[in-house]
């Protein structure tokens, strides 16, 4: 056929066009703030936002390859604070032995990933081996770690030992060539997600399973195997989060993480990720997180809205990208 | 005069007008001349099919003779192309089975269409629902639900769940859903496939009984001896076309075979090859599969092309499937005289075994991606080092397009945007690609075009030729005989026989698939 390979340069073209809705989004969100506030801009503020933004950002990345699978995961948020809980109490515990070292803080960090990764993998393989639906484990495993780390700290607050909360402090307000530690992760996991997504055997297999399960189980493709990494993965980057939150605040509640979860979701699908699964874009979740921060930051700087409101104005958006995103598809 | 119909049910033998002569029995569901086309590929040519009250007329053929299209036709599920359908002698157009069913018109399909989590009483007046006033009769509705029940000799309580009867209980639900419509034509697709013998007498009570009320059947069926024993006409079709109608002892089951078969081989299939070498690709022993598939061995030559026919339903795709490690099974399977345990669809590649599965839509091909990501699929591994090498996919896709004759409209359209025939290459091509020395094709040519047939007989052969052993599973009889030299029948689970050289013909394929005695030895 003559006509076989002319087009595809046109159609790949076509493709980005629809694409670029959620990038319109962000500058037209941008440009608002610079019109209402002219300290939006400024290096202190966006390097605010952004940081905040990084814990949500992190995870929504692992959130992409777990929704693009066809997965779902309620429990990030509350596995943060369980996550930070554990840390938090390791850490105190380890310094009659270890003194105020870094030793401990990397123990602590390492243990957190760990942990992360762990559960995860429960996640996953209660999943795939018991065959139970994702949303119905993770909405049990979810309430699970959130009751455990109100226990853990007895109803109240789990705070790190001051003198190592200094010394752990910079991992959080610290950076490089001033950039802040989250803020250079947050970038690296992107990157890193994005390529995954797009040149790896990997972000290939979640895309397969996510659009036709049958189709990748008969072409060879561990079906079990890779959709539980994801959740493990998953696990591992909200771990990852978890050691860049303690810093911060020095400290883990009951209240820790609250509405990550639905804000991770929120970021994955704003960015074009198809909720049914089979189609995934890391980037696009990266401008989805950015579109939320900036959202809760321009309410915060100007008084034209109530920031009591930022929820139903993200609720709007999140409904919003859905409908568009529907729009789309029927026009396939 | 339907508005009188409703509690003196299947009366309608007094009617107004343009009464019947009595005598000339008038048909209430005609078809006269229907065609049906889906896009560019004719299914059904010139139908003509008569139900007249008070006779069960039975519809057989192959599969993918046409059958269902006619039954779906009458029953308003699809809307012929040309021709028309007649209901009580004046033309009706149905756009929806719903409209068929309120004029009297219930078919009871292939596939149950029962919802799982409701009832048996629920199920059968779902959409029908009796009311007082606002709210559902319930008490009614389980008096008559049992009373069908009982009716057809099924001793179940009516609130069982329908996700947890029997398989054939479910036929005697969807049997009972009909009886409760009061149809005046009922169309039953293969009733008794799912049934055991003593179900199939209480069925053939109920249709005795329905038939001397003035109730037109129409009925299909694989079981000749059914047939001949239950139906007042027959009708058998091939290809699309009826190639015969007869009335109850014009024709015996062995005519009927005959009918149903007879069908000249055209040169659609390149010429056979020599039988296969002596040294054996693969030796299957005892394989079983618990339910489906019972003690099978049979070995395969190197470069042989080994046909496996039957009816659908008679577990050849769930024991190729058990060969590739989709399904659990028993039994031991040898590849180049190696034992070779096979878990997965993985190690059967690696192995060197692949699987063209039937389904391609639901099984094959990812309909939302495009070509080249379905190519690779399966071996993405080497394509793979830490990342994906794109060139290295587009030169494959590119070696697939020349290969196998692609044709589509550009490179990046999603899979799903082509036709029935360039998918199944896409498929082949990513099977291939595995560069297997044992090739298992189910189902080549479902739902393509005659041109693009003959393009895969072609492609079989190649494989073939060039050192690949191969199996062919097959419903079409003519494609089986037009490329094996050597044909296995299954039936129910296992291999009712073995046809080679001379003998691989449809009189004889089709005799071993449905349990009739081989010509030669009938009547023994």
């Amino acid at each position: 056929m003559a006509d076989t390979t002319s087009t595809g340069a046109k159609a790949g073209f076509k493709l980005d066009v629809q694409a670029l809705g959620p990038i319109l989004a962000l500058i037209v969100l941008m440009v608002i703030g610079t019109a209402l506030n002219p300290d939006f801009l400024a290096a202190q503020n966006i390097t605010n936002v952004l940081s905040r933004s990084a814990f949500i950002g992190i995870i929504a990345v692992g959130m992409t390859f777990v929704i693009t699978a066809g997965g779902f995961d309620l429990s990030v948020g509350s596995m943060t604070a369980f996550i930070a809980g554990l840390m938090i109490m390791l850490m105190n515990a380890l310094i009659p032995a270890l003194g105020t070292s870094w030793w401990v803080i990397v123990i602590g960090m390492v243990a957190g990933l760990a942990i992360g990764g762990v559960l995860g993998a429960i996640n996953g393989l209660l999943i795939t081996r018991l065959n139970i639906e994702a949303f119905i484990v993770t909405l049990g495993s979810m309430v699970i770690f959130r009751s455990l780390v109100t226990f853990l700290a007895d109803g109240g607050t789990l705070s790190l030992n001051f003198a190592l909360g200094s010394l752990y402090e910079p991992v959080y307000y610290g950076g490089l060539f001033g950039i802040r530690w989250p803020i250079i992760i947050f970038i690296l996991v992107a990157v890193l997600g994005e390529i995954a997504m797009r040149h790896t055997a990997y972000g290939r297999h979640c895309t397969a399973i996510g659009s036709n399960e049958q189709v990748a189980r008969y072409s060879a493709v561990h079906v079990k195997r890779v959709r539980t990494m994801t959740f493990t993965v998953l696990g591992v980057l909200v771990g990852v989060a978890s050691v860049l939150y303690v810093p911060r605040l020095g400290s883990a509640s009951n209240s820790t993480g609250t509405l990550w979860e639905l804000q991770t979701i929120a970021s994955v699908i704003i960015g074009g990720t198809l909720l049914s699964g089979g189609f995934g874009r890391v980037w696009g979740t990266v401008v989805g997180v950015l579109i939320l921060s900036l959202i809760d930051n321009i309410l915060n700087l100007t008084d034209l809205v109530s920031p009591y409101l930022n929820g139903a104005i993200q609720g709007v958006i999140i409904i919003l990208a859905v409908v568009l995103q529907r729009a789309r598809k029927s026009s396939r | 005069m339907e508005a009188a119909a409703s509690t003196e049910a299947p009366g309608g033998t007094t009617r107004a007008p343009d009464a019947p002569r009595p005598g000339s029995a008038r048909p209430v569901l005609a078809l006269r001349d229907v065609q049906k086309a889906f896009g560019p590929v004719q299914i059904l040519f010139d139908i003509d099919i008569e139900l007249i009250p008070g006779e069960v007329h039975a519809l057989i053929g192959e599969n993918g003779a046409g059958k269902s299209t006619a039954m779906k036709i009458m029953s308003g599920y699809y809307e012929a192309s040309g021709g028309t359908v007649e209901l009580d002698g004046a033309p009706v157009t149905f756009t929806h089975s719903r409209e068929a069913e309120k004029r009297g018109v219930t078919i009871i399909h292939q596939e149950f269409n029962l919802a799982p989590a409701l009832s048996i009483r629920e199920n059968i007046f779902l959409g029908h629902e009796l009311k007082r006033g606002w709210l559902l009769d319930h008490k009614t509705m389980q008096a008559r639900t049992q009373e069908l029940l009982d009716r057809l000799e099924t001793p179940l309580d009516p609130r069982t769940r329908t996700a947890d009867i029997a398989v054939p209980e479910k036929q005697m639900v969807e049997i009972a859903k009909a009886l409760s419509r009061e149809a005046r034509v009922l169309i039953m697709d293969e009733p008794t496939a799912a049934l055991t013998t003593r179900e199939t007498e209480v069925l053939f009570r109920q249709i005795e009984r329905l038939r001397a009320q003035g109730t037109a059947i129409l009925y299909t069926s694989h079981k000749l001896d059914e047939v001949a024993k239950i139906a007042d006409r027959v009708t058998v079709m091939r290809d699309g076309r009826i190639v015969r109608t007869a009335l109850r002892g014009e024709m015996n089951e062995d005519q009927m075979a005959e009918a149903m078969v007879g069908r000249e081989l055209t040169d659609m299939f390149p010429a056979k090859r020599p039988a296969a070498s002596a040294e054996a690709a693969l030796e299957v022993s005892g394989f079983s599969l618990e339910g489906v598939v019972k003690d099978v061995s049979f070995r395969l030559g190197r470069g042989e092309i080994l046909g496996f026919a039957g009816l659908v339903g008679s577990g050849r795709t769930e024991l190729m499937e058990g060969l590739i490690g989709l399904r659990d099974a028993t039994g031991s399977l040898r590849i180049n005289g190696a034992e070779t345990h096979i878990r997965n669809p993985e190690q059967a590649m690696d192995a060197g075994l692949v699987y063209l599965p039937e389904d391609r839509k639901e099984h094959g091909l990812i309909l939302t991606l495009d070509m080249r990501r379905n190519l690779t699929l399966l071996v993405l591994k080497k394509f793979t080092r830490v990342l994906i090498d794109r060139k290295a996919e587009e030169a494959a896709l590119d070696k697939a397009i020349e290969e196998f004759d692609i044709r589509a409209p550009s490179r990046d359209v999603l899979v799903g945007n082509m036709s029935g025939g360039n998918q199944q290459k896409v498929l082949l091509a990513k099977i291939m690609l595995a560069e297997p020395q044992i090739v298992i094709i189910d189902e080549p040519t479902r739902g393509i075009d005659v041109g693009t047939k003959q393009q895969f007989y072609t492609f079989i052969h190649r494989l073939a030729e060039a050192g690949h052993s191969v199996i062919v599973i097959s419903s079409e009889m003519t494609e089986v005989i037009g490329l094996c030299d050597r044909v296995l029948v299954m039936r129910r689970g296992r291999i009712a026989g073995e046809v080679t050289g001379a003998d691989v013909n449809e009189d004889v394929i089709v005799r071993l698939a449905m349990g009739l005695a081989v010509k030669g030895n009938e009547n023994g």
